[in-house]
């Protein structure tokens, strides 16, 4: 079985998938490794999985703060690949996707970079300042390796970029729900709906809704129209907000999860 | 009308590694410059407010006293110092500005490091009645308050931006932010030849006036075209403004000066073309080219006396003429530029901008070792009133 094939199986046995988002090496090495394990013990269906970046330009105060912390921690794109391997020894099956941006990738190598994360165990990359029309040596990087090259599309993509996107992103399409950088909204975009019918007039593939998703209210009315649920920046501030923040991660996954 | 898509990339580098959001937007500005540029009414409108408005052509001075005391090539100075607003800034900032009002776009934002573009593209809102919010790293404000007092006069307002190594890098993480939040009514007005397509080559195409009106400058007070034009280098707009126009003449040595800072072996400095270690092919704002940056891809702090050229990547254009062999890149560190501040305000009475310092500094260096009957152009990009506080600490 591939990698990318977990993917796809977990969108078909869970309705609404939910996947959250945490930034590996925040607020240290340590405690995010726990903070993974904790969401998944609280029935995470997939997890994302942050790269830190030193210029993290689409995301909001809350996800740049953790990224900056964890960089000073001396996180770096070798230790994520052994953090991935670390939490697959320790039992955890559900899929993992690195998040990063394309620069600390180029630097560590694409090629060495796919190789390494597909071994660690990794199902899929999503790369935020990375648009299909200049991914192709990525994409065929993990079509080798099995991985999933997930791209995203965004409430103002016109028809001809959303069937071109949905047609060359794999494992799921990751929808941005308003035009915006990560962080927490109050209310959710009143034209969500309409953006996610226009996507799936043209793709029977899961589509996966992240970006400013924050409350359980939120998640459960993403969750009745995509297939899929992502959060970042609520969880980044939940676990922020506390002393045990493992716990602090469960009980958030799991009020998410009802 | 010609509305045949821009090449994406110079060579390999450029293109537009960005969020899908600003995809739409990017091909919407394109679409629009294209029009823009093969309409006469435009290519009037804007020729007319640089005549009226900036004072252009400005003028190429022979550098008389320079060129006795160093005793080799006679150089001359482009005065983009003498534009309106004090420096090449306002080329692009009037030309994109009018795109802004052409596209319906109300909302102007910008980044800033010197502050030169900010109170260009300020100056060009205040002009044509649009709004505008300029970022700039609360270093750079500290660095350069006139500027900051000078956009607020325009009616501009001036966000801080306290992220990072709070410069330009910075500025431009939260502009294209705010791009990516508000692109329905705002245009992102970039300031330098970089950034995703098609920046580097609009910027360029608004910038290259002045190499167009310097090459019949040059003709007609030397008879002949230059050996050598000698520009500094921060993001590149101005170099690219005039080398564009010569990259034809093989005759005529492009050099861009980059900020060597403290020195290229103490690592603080912005010269990314001069340490392959630290300076090398990554992908920073949008575009692939070289980035200073440490072993794990992130971006390195950069360090610069002029905060113009305190910028961790490089217009792609200009890698790809370095590629070519096209154009020489060298640097010139915060004492060579200081220096050649106070020579050129001694000898030619000109106090120029602590950007344009350094391609004085190189004209420094390089004209003696060049027969008296060469020709050396430097462009003086900017005027240097802005920097009066930060020479003053450290010459006073």
């Amino acid at each position: 079985m591939k990698p990318i094939d977990k993917i796809t199986q977990t969108f078909e046995q869970n309705k609404p998938a939910f996947m959250p988002y945490f930034t590996l090496g925040y607020p240290d090495y340590e405690t995010s490794l726990a903070v993974v394990q904790a969401c998944a013990a609280a029935g995470a269906d997939m997890m994302e999985l942050g790269i830190p970046f030193s210029d993290p330009l689409a995301d909001g105060p809350t996800i740049q703060h953790s990224t900056q912390v964890a960089l000073q921690g001396g996180m770096t794109v070798e230790r994520c690949v052994t953090a991935v391997s670390t939490l697959r020894a320790s039992g955890i099956t559900i899929p993992f996707l690195l998040m990063g941006y394309i620069n600390p990738l180029l630097a560590y190598g694409l090629a060495r970079f796919v190789q390494d994360a597909a071994q660690a165990g990794a199902n899929g990359l999503i790369i935020p300042d990375l648009p299909p029309d200049e991914a192709g040596e990525l994409e065929a990087l993990c079509a080798e390796q099995g991985l999933a090259l997930v791209y995203l599309l965004s409430p103002n993509s016109f028809e001809e970029r959303i069937k071109m996107v949905t047609r060359r992103s794999t494992g799921f399409t990751y929808l941005v729900s308003v035009t915006g950088i990560t962080g927490a909204r109050t209310e959710l975009s009143q034209a969500l709906g309409g953006f996610i019918r226009r996507v799936r007039a043209v793709s029977q593939r899961p589509l996966a809704v992240g970006f400013g998703i924050s409350t359980p209210q939120q998640a459960q009315a993403v969750g009745e129209l995509a297939d899929g649920v992502i959060i970042g920046s609520a969880l980044v501030k939940a676990v922020d907000a506390a002393k045990d923040k493992p716990t602090a991660a469960a009980t958030f996954v799991a009020s998410m999860k009802k | 009308m010609t509305t045949q898509p821009l090449p994406k990339k110079f060579g390999p580098y450029g293109g537009q590694f960005v969020p899908e959001t600003l995809m739409p937007a990017l091909a919407e500005l394109e679409a629009a410059y294209l029009q823009a540029r093969s309409d006469p009414a435009f290519q009037a409108e804007l020729d007319n407010l640089l005549q009226t408005y900036v004072g252009r052509p400005t003028p190429l001075t022979f550098a008389r006293r320079l060129t006795e005391k160093l005793g080799g090539a006679q150089i001359y100075l482009k005065r983009e110092d003498l534009a309106h607003s004090g420096a090449h800034k306002i080329n692009n900032a009037l030309g994109q500005a009018l795109l802004a009002k052409r596209m319906g776009k109300r909302r102007i934002i910008a980044e800033t490091g010197a502050g030169q573009h900010g109170v260009a593209t300020a100056t060009a809102c205040a002009l044509l009645g649009l709004e505008c919010v300029v970022y700039m790293g609360t270093v750079d404000m500290a660095r350069q308050a006139p500027n900051v007092f000078r956009m607020r006069l325009l009616g501009t307002e001036v966000r801080g931006v306290e992220s990072g190594s709070k410069t330009l890098k910075d500025a431009i993480n939260e502009a294209i932010r705010d791009w990516v939040t508000n692109v329905g009514d705002t245009y992102y007005l970039l300031g330098s030849a970089l950034g995703p397509h098609p920046y580097p080559t609009m910027v360029r195409d608004f910038q290259s006036v002045i190499g167009r009106e310097t090459r019949q400058q040059i003709l007609d007070a030397a008879g002949s075209l230059p050996d050598s034009i000698v520009a500094c280098v921060g993001g590149g707009s101005n170099a690219i403004g005039i080398f564009h126009e010569f990259v034809g003449d093989e005759g005529v040595d492009l050099i861009g000066v980059e900020a060597g800072g403290e020195g290229i072996a103490s690592g603080k400095h912005a010269a990314r073309f001069a340490d392959p270690q630290i300076g090398r092919p990554g992908v920073l704002h949008g575009c692939y080219t070289y980035v200073m940056q440490d072993a794990d891809g992130q971006i390195a702090l950069t360090h610069s006396i002029s905060a113009g050229l305190d910028y961790a990547a490089v217009g792609p254009e200009h890698t790809h003429l370095r590629e070519l062999e096209r154009a020489y890149y060298t640097s010139a560190t915060d004492e060579e530029a200081l220096a050649a501040f106070q020579t050129l305000c001694e000898l030619e009475g000109i106090i120029p901008a602590l950007e344009s310092a350094h391609a004085v500094a190189e004209a420094i260096k390089r004209a003696p070792t060049l027969p008296k009957e060469q020709i050396l152009i430097v462009n003086l990009s900017g005027r240097g009133d802005k920097d009066l506080d930060t020479v003053i600490s450290v010459i006073a």
